[in-house]
């Protein structure tokens, strides 16, 4: 730039301003880019690789050495079903104590089971061994089943996940994007001097709100377009209502975030806060695992949790094609969430 | 432009029995001021001295304890938002945010503000056009204070508060921001401002305030002051070896065109009419008694002494 040339700067309304410069500060932060948009597409891509659907593969089981192993190994091996190995005692038990085999089959006159009952793949091992050995023993089936193989879209471990990530990423960006940027303002004075000019404080919070459902349009875009196109999630229902629900969470969770600023005046005293909200909603919200996973007297307060209501209320309007009405009473409770964590906030709010 | 209000006599800000306690402490005690429309008034006084308590008052952050304030012929209530937009406002230290550029952060300053300068215009005047695009993270000391002092400016403030505004300063940027405060008197705007740089005091300040314990223990211009010591020369020394006891208080006092004597640890400082005539009396009196100075040094007074004569203390530790 030259000192010569006059430039001349257009000034707009102060929450317009205040909008504009925060989001500036989010585009200039190559960290803050990563975590909010790549991060999330990343983690979708591995866990959907490392949970990718396979064709059912046989089950490995051991026979040990004895006067029947050969016999046994070839009655097993004959369906598609198990892939028997004929191993010494010692190494059998290794092979199970390490998962290398779900079942172990003694070699001698009478056939015994070693495995874990509370294993899915032991059990079904135990079955199929079981019916391959006694068919070789004489018993005859007593009728052959007609099958008909269900392989539903929809139901893969990515299609659950991409709802849980996508809550996720809204209740991370919410909180950090706001809690951060408020906390660092307090700390370094810019907050007092802000409130010493003749400006509103709804719109210095505003501008925060504002800045931060900008950023949701392409944080939840990226995600979402990456999930329908790359990894074939289904979009059952709306996608205004999944629009919606999105833009619900996002300000749930920018007053949740609002709430854990509003008094601390160091990074590393929100940073404690953030964690203590965020942590038992990562483990209890059912991102990566379902909620039913934990005992039902937990359950009253795995469901009072933002969080779960709205990876409920995604996973529903996504996999499940819910209408508004289904989804209401997890949109309530994201709503009452973040209506008393802002009037909470602005109760409390420490402002120098 | 905003043009003062020409009567000398109309008071900008006015404060009386003004208490401020932190806990215990009170950082406030007590507190008296009359600035006049167009003046630029300094409060000068040492670190704790409640310098910065009581102009966070008069900005409406805080709220006093007990006193009075009168803010451009107005009190604090409510948002105050009117009174907002006729003060400029620099914080002793404010952290704008460190991937704005300059000319970004002048531009949200301005939009806060009904009315006030073009933000090229505060460019210009800050010395700071080259930087317009540059991140605030790249700036000098001296550049994020100028940058300061310009979200100060860009409302055109009829009442500018400036804390401290070159602590921490090397010599060239504190000499740039005083030219810029030069330019704001020129223009009639009234000045406010804290410091404990007795230089900054006596060349910017119609009038000092001197401030102790929350407290104004001396009022005037700059020369008042120097004047109300009785002499203008200070002679400082030192003498080594000699045993304490060789030299009093009485002795010096006797000394020709001396008026004042302050012992500060194994330094001595008079203050003098004429320095021609007491250093050469001094070395005599020093030589008849055995001891000879390490160190001898005479200045001008200045508002340092002047502090240095009501309190027994330093602006500074250094």
């Amino acid at each position: 730039m030259t000192a010569d040339r006059v430039v001349r700067y257009r000034v707009r309304g102060p929450l317009v301003e205040l909008t504009r410069a925060r989001i500036h500060e989010l585009t200039r932060e190559p960290e803050a880019v990563f975590w909010v948009f790549v991060f999330p597409i990343l983690l979708a891509a591995m866990l959907g690789l490392a949970f990718r659907s396979r064709p059912p593969e046989a089950l490995p089981v051991a026979v040990v050495a004895g006067p029947h192993a050969e016999a046994r190994l070839a009655a097993l091996g004959a369906g598609p079903d198990l892939k028997p190995v004929i191993l010494s005692e010692a190494e059998a038990r290794l092979a199970l104590v390490q998962g290398r085999a779900v079942l172990v089959v003694s070699g001698d006159d009478t056939p015994s089971y070693a495995y874990d009952p509370t294993q899915p793949d032991s059990r079904a091992a135990r079955l199929a061994v079981d019916a391959a050995l006694q068919r070789v023993a004489g018993r005859a089936d007593a009728f052959t089943p007609g099958n008909t193989e269900v392989t539903e879209a929809g139901a893969r471990y990515v299609d659950f996940l991409v709802p849980g990530l996508l809550g996720m990423n809204l209740m991370g960006t919410g909180m950090w994007g706001i809690g951060f940027s408020l906390v660092l303002a307090r700390n370094g004075n810019l907050l007092k001097r802000l409130v010493a000019a003749p400006v509103r404080r709804s719109h210095l919070l505003g501008a925060q709100l504002i800045s931060r459902l900008v950023f949701l349009i392409p944080e939840a875009g990226a995600l979402l377009l990456f999930a329908f196109f790359v990894l074939g999630v289904p979009l059952r229902g709306s996608v205004i209502l999944l629009v919606g629900v999105s833009l619900l969470g996002a300000v749930a969770f920018s007053g949740l975030g609002l709430l854990t600023a509003a008094r601390p005046r160091t990074i590393e005293g929100v940073s404690g806060i953030m964690n203590l909200v965020m942590v038992p909603m990562w483990i209890f919200s059912g991102i990566f695992f379902s909620t039913e996973r934990f005992p039902a007297n937990m359950q009253p307060f795995i469901q009072a949790l933002p969080l779960t209501a709205l990876n409920d209320a995604l996973r529903g309007v996504m996999l499940e094609g819910n209408g508004l009405m289904a989804v209401l009473p997890d949109l309530a409770l994201l709503a009452a969430w973040g209506i008393v964590s802002f009037v909470v906030a602005l109760k409390i709010f420490r402002w120098q | 432009m905003h043009v003062a209000d020409a009567s000398p006599s109309k008071s900008a800000l006015r404060c009386d029995g003004l208490v401020k306690h932190y806990g215990e402490v009170a950082a406030v005690n007590g507190l008296a001021l009359d600035v006049r429309s167009g003046e630029c008034f300094g409060m000068l006084g040492p670190n704790g001295a409640g310098k910065t308590t009581t102009v966070e008052i008069f900005e409406g952050l805080r709220d006093p304890d007990a006193g009075e304030v009168e803010v451009l012929g107005e009190r604090w209530h409510g948002d105050g938002l009117a009174l907002r937009a006729r003060l400029g406002i620099q914080l002793q230290e404010t952290k704008f945010p460190e991937k704005l550029q300059v000319g970004e952060v002048l531009t949200l300053f301005r939009s806060l503000y009904p009315r006030g300068l073009d933000v090229g215009e505060v460019l210009a005047l800050l010395s700071l056009e080259e930087k317009a695009g540059a991140q605030v993270r790249t700036l000098s000391g001296g550049q994020k204070q100028r940058l300061s002092l310009g979200c100060a400016l860009v409302g055109d403030p009829e009442l500018l508060f400036l804390d401290e505004p070159t602590t921490g300063l090397d010599p060239q940027s504190r000499r740039q921001t005083w030219e810029i405060v030069e330019g704001l008197k020129a223009r009639g705007r009234t000045v406010l401002l804290t410091t404990h740089y007795m230089e900054e005091a006596s060349r910017l300040c119609d009038r000092v305030a001197v401030i102790d314990h929350g407290k104004v223990i001396a009022l005037g211009t700059p020369r008042e002051l120097i004047a109300s010591l009785g002499a203008e020369h200070v002679i400082e020394f030192e003498v080594g070896e000699a045993p304490a006891a060789v030299i009093e208080e009485g002795m010096l006092h006797a000394l020709p065109s001396v008026e004042n004597v302050v012992r500060d640890g194994a330094s001595w400082r008079l203050t003098v009419r004429e320095v021609h005539r007491a250093v050469p009396a001094l070395l005599a009196a020093l030589a008849e008694r055995g001891a000879e100075p390490t160190a001898l040094t005479t200045h001008h007074a200045t508002l340092e002494d002047v502090f240095m004569s009501l309190t027994g203390r330093r602006l500074r530790d250094s």
